[in-house]
């Protein structure tokens, strides 16, 4: 039974741990309908969009656009499918668009796009492009004196892109304390383990070195998402905000997390079902 | 294993008589005025009068504010300035975050830099969603003396590929004072070849009442044998070259096209359409997919068929060396143009 999109958002008191399974579950639907998908990386995104949506974002679900919201910039293109699942979840996408995840002239294409889809603030997914806009976004912000926030939601594999070291330094640069970085660490990219390609040296030192705020939690773990979500915003300290996240793959469904994982983790048609049965039987009370 | 590394073969390369010897052309100077009138920095200080009206403007550069004449307005209006570093990639990302926020940021770098090691981010972050950044950047074609490293011989046709995204080419002083409110107040993506330093006042000479207008080819000169449609500085070394030829009864129309997109091609085709003259193509840039093609194809689609000919720099890495000598040596000297079109009639 599909909860319309005003009840979805306006649930008060529901905890984070139902948000994030309920943005799992969205998720899992959309790789249903379009037999494909980045699941693996929705599943373990989830609880850090649920602390970011229901708990650190300032923001309107019936006006998306409102001037003074927490800007979510998604720097991974590739993540639309769990955006759509927390958009829907807050209300700002109503939850009946699902059924056309990817589809032709859907509002959700399988990489995002801020001409499509409301609550998409940038179109990603030429990695490397997220943080810069974000850098400039953040300076439009101080320049028009507002107390919001702009958060940049980045991959590990992302950290090798040189426009990211361009624009973290520009960051410090500009001393924007209203900038927070949120680099989901899988380590997992498309030919194989992050920390085998670009990642040797541990990502919190080098973001530190810059002149960030660096955090590094465990990203399946709510609590301390949370906890690092507050420090980040409530810091001591003029210039961005980087916090690290330790994400499992395909967390909430054990026998995909037991798969071998890959970028694209292969979903066999008939498991789709199967991983919304185990997924129901781990629902938080 | 034994791998030998590449060797390469230096050629000598031309002894010139030390009388006639040219020193390369500094970076900062300027195109040589050639017995024009010349306008310091004309860009940074329109931008100056333009921000003033206008307080969404706001300027970036990424290490070159003092070569793209926008430190006039940095010095202006220090709090609405950006000084990004060396990073042409956030740069561009950055102008763009600023556009979503409502703001009109003009960022300015070399065009090679822009067209080059920027492209990416121009077409996703900038043209992709239609921002308004204007993005205008100097050195543009052969207009250094440095070698390809400076040298943007390919910027137009890199950036025509973009859909949506205006492509302007301005000649003179007078162009640039004219396109910046016009470009500030476009609602959309804008690419800009920029002259600057000390530049000429070329097309107020030919025709006093001048005035650019975005999307506009205007007719700066008639003429009874010959169209010249140029862009960018072609157009002055088309109307001096218009003078010589002029003496040996040779009459060179001249019609400036200082927008490459949307090309103004009802205009184009108006002047070509009227027959009997041949039709000359003159820019500041590659014969590959630079105005030269884009007027080809406006005239062929329309069955519009003149004789028909192109004055473009060659499809080459050009060399180093000071710049009247590449432009003679690559045809796009005022005396170059005068031959080639005696060559053609």
């Amino acid at each position: 039974m599909a909860t319309s999109p005003q009840q979805a958002g306006a649930i008060p008191n529901m905890s984070l741990e139902l948000r994030a399974w309920n943005i799992r579950r969205k998720a899992l639907r959309m790789g249903e309908v379009q037999g494909q998908g980045y699941i693996g990386q929705a599943l373990g995104i989830a609880d850090v969009l649920a602390a970011s949506y229901f708990h650190a974002l300032n923001h309107r679900p019936d006006d998306p656009e409102w001037e003074d919201r927490d800007r979510f910039c998604l720097s991974i293109g590739h993540y639309a499918i769990a955006l759509y699942a927390v958009l829907m979840e807050a209300g700002i996408l109503p939850e009946e668009e699902l059924e056309t995840y990817g589809m032709d002239d859907s509002r959700m294409p399988m990489s995002g796009m801020a001409s499509y889809t409301p609550g998409m603030e940038i179109t990603g997914g030429s990695l490397g492009h997220g943080l810069g806009i974000a850098v400039g976004m953040a300076m439009g912000l101080k320049r028009k004196q507002s107390d919001a926030f702009v958060y940049n939601l980045m991959s590990d594999g992302e950290c090798g892109e040189g426009s990211t070291w361009e624009a973290a330094a520009s960051a410090v640069q500009w001393k924007l304390d209203n900038l927070i970085c949120l680099v989901d660490f899988n380590d997992q990219q498309a030919d194989g383990k992050t920390t085998a390609a670009l990642a040797r040296v541990p990502e919190e030192g080098k973001w530190a070195a810059f002149g960030w705020h660096a955090q590094r939690v465990d990203g399946n773990d709510l609590e301390a998402v949370v906890a690092a979500l507050d420090t980040a915003r409530n810091a001591d300290h003029e210039g961005p905000r980087v916090i690290i996240f330790d994400t499992t793959m395909c967390k909430g469904v054990d026998f995909l997390e037991d798969r071998e994982i890959t970028h694209f983790v292969r979903v066999e048609p008939d498991e789709w079902q199967k991983a919304l049965d185990v997924l129901e039987e781990g629902k938080p009370q | 294993m034994t791998v030998d590394s590449i060797t390469r073969k230096y050629e000598p390369r031309r002894v010139i008589p030390k009388a006639e010897r040219q020193a390369t052309s500094a970076m900062i100077a300027s195109l040589d005025a050639e017995g024009y009138d010349t306008v310091p920095a004309p860009f940074g200080h329109a931008l100056v009068e333009e921000a003033r009206r206008n307080d969404r403007i706001v300027g970036l550069s990424a290490d070159l504010s003092k070569y793209t004449d926008l430190h006039i307005f940095a010095n202006e209006m220090p709090d609405r300035f950006y000084q990004m570093g060396m990073a042409e990639q956030v740069l561009f990302s950055a102008a763009a975050g600023l556009a979503r926020e409502g703001f009109v940021p003009f960022a300015t770098t070399y065009a090679v830099f822009a067209s080059r090691r920027a492209y990416d981010f121009i077409a996703m972050a900038i043209v992709e969603e239609m921002l308004p950044v204007k993005m205008v950047c100097a050195l543009p074609g052969l207009s250094t003396g440095y070698g390809p490293s400076h040298q943007a011989t390919e910027d137009l046709a890199i950036f025509r590929g973009l859909p949506h995204l205006t492509i302007v080419d301005p000649c003179d002083a007078c162009d640039v004072q004219g396109m910046v409110p016009q470009i500030a107040a476009d609602p959309g993506p804008v690419y800009a070849r920029l002259p600057r330093g000390k530049v000429p006042s070329v097309l107020t000479r030919h025709k006093p009442d001048y005035k650019f207008e975005l999307g506009k080819a205007q007719m700066i000169r008639e003429g009874t044998d010959v169209l010249v449609v140029s862009t960018g500085f072609m157009t002055m070394r088309a109307l001096d070259a218009a003078e010589i030829l002029a003496k040996d009864g040779i009459e060179v129309a001249v019609l400036h096209t200082p927008t490459i997109k949307p090309l103004d091609t009802d205009t184009i085709l108006a002047e070509a359409g009227k027959g009997g003259r041949l039709v000359v193509t003159a820019e500041n840039h590659t014969i590959m997919g630079g105005l030269g093609e884009a007027v080809a194809r406006t005239l062929m689609c329309a069955g519009v068929t003149p004789a028909f000919r192109n004055i473009a720099l060659p499809d080459k890495f050009l060399e180093a060396g000071a710049l009247p000598t590449l432009h003679d040596m690559y045809g796009i000297s005022r005396d170059r143009v005068v031959e080639q079109i005696r060559g053609w009639l």
